[in-house]
């Protein structure tokens, strides 16, 4: 503490303990992290990768599921050309590992002792962070009333399929899809509007807590329906993610 | 290319080099237009030598947070005012 400042939270190694694919292009990953803290649903890590020569390159990731003891779930979607995704979900290797700090971020979070109805608004691999919340709710014995509403491309881009599935009393889950749907889908495909908000949604008037999570453009807009439907704009949060990522 | 940004949920690794609370919750007034609210609901554009964090209401940068191999450099100069909630 002579001088200087404080690592106030450190990097600590991680070890892959296991991988398995989530889709075509996203695998969930599980890491071992000795004296793993803890930590809320929705919070995120930083991932740091240092090749060789020394270059790092470093991510952010949100925590997929409640720690298991010194164990942290994440669900990478690979994206093409990406300094850091295509080596964690295509190369790394069980045993192998990566350094991770966290947890971080304490606003974009559900807290198990809240009480208010929860509304999850996904937009493809932003359920990550939503699928946490309702499995720390589970964990919890919550029998606060969730409603997910999960925009996604095909039924083969979906995470967590079977998780989601149900029985999962007290939490509704709606699919949207953008590209394709099953047959017999009643909804065509296409993006959320208004009319999903509001059907899968909560009513303003119960004051529910709203968690938006997806690309900035997707955000953007469920939050500008929220708030059009009488949400109040303080109860609505929101993780947008960039085109970048990596 | 209007979408280029994150929310302020972005800082929270990057400032936690540097502070003991977590900053994202903390609640910013800008300096441009007087507009308050979190850290986390701020737009962060990462694609610039470092992270540039603007107004959600009026787009003044309110934060700014370079780092070198050596040091953080971190300007508040946009922010009037930050207040943080003390554990209860």
């Amino acid at each position: 503490m002579a001088g200087g400042t404080v690592r106030r939270l450190a990097w600590r190694v991680a070890t892959l303990v296991d991988g398995t694919p989530e889709t075509a292009s996203a695998r969930t990953m599980t890491f071992h992290v000795p004296d793993w803290p803890g930590h809320l649903a929705g919070q995120h890590v930083d991932l740091r990768l240092t090749a060789e020569d020394g270059y790092q390159a470093q991510r952010s990731y949100s925590l997929a599921a409640p720690a298991d003891a010194d164990r942290i779930t994440l669900t990478i979607q690979r994206v093409p050309d990406g300094e850091v995704s295509p080596y964690l979900t295509d190369t790394m290797k069980p045993g192998d590992p990566v350094e991770v700090r966290g947890p971080v971020g304490g606003w974009f979070v559900w807290r198990p002792d809240s009480t208010a109805p929860v509304l999850l608004v996904a937009g493809g691999s932003g359920v990550v962070p939503l699928a946490a919340m309702i499995r720390a709710r589970r964990a919890a014995g919550s029998r606060v009333p969730f409603r997910l509403l999960y925009s996604v491309r095909t039924p083969a881009d979906r995470y967590y399929s079977a998780d989601l599935a149900g029985p999962l009393d007290g939490v509704d889950v709606t699919y949207a899809y953008t590209r394709a749907v099953p047959d017999g889908w009643p909804r065509p495909p296409g993006r959320i509007g208004v009319a999903d908000v509001n059907t899968h949604g909560w009513p303003a008037d119960l004051a529910p807590e709203c968690f938006v999570c997806g690309p900035t453009g997707f955000v953007e807009a469920v939050a500008d329906i929220l708030v059009a439907l009488g949400h109040d704009p303080r109860r609505i949060k929101t993780e947008r993610f960039g085109p970048t990522g990596g | 290319m209007t979408h280029t940004y994150v929310d302020g949920n972005a800082l929270a690794g990057p400032l936690a080099d540097l502070f003991a609370v977590d900053l994202t919750t903390a609640v910013l007034r800008c300096a441009g237009c007087g507009r308050t609210g979190p850290l986390a609901g701020l737009h962060v554009y990462q694609k610039a030598p470092g992270l540039v964090a603007r107004c959600p209401g009026c787009q003044a940068v309110m934060v700014r947070l370079a780092r070198t191999p050596t040091r953080v450099h971190l300007d508040l100069h946009g922010t009037l005012a930050l207040a943080v909630s003390l554990p209860s």
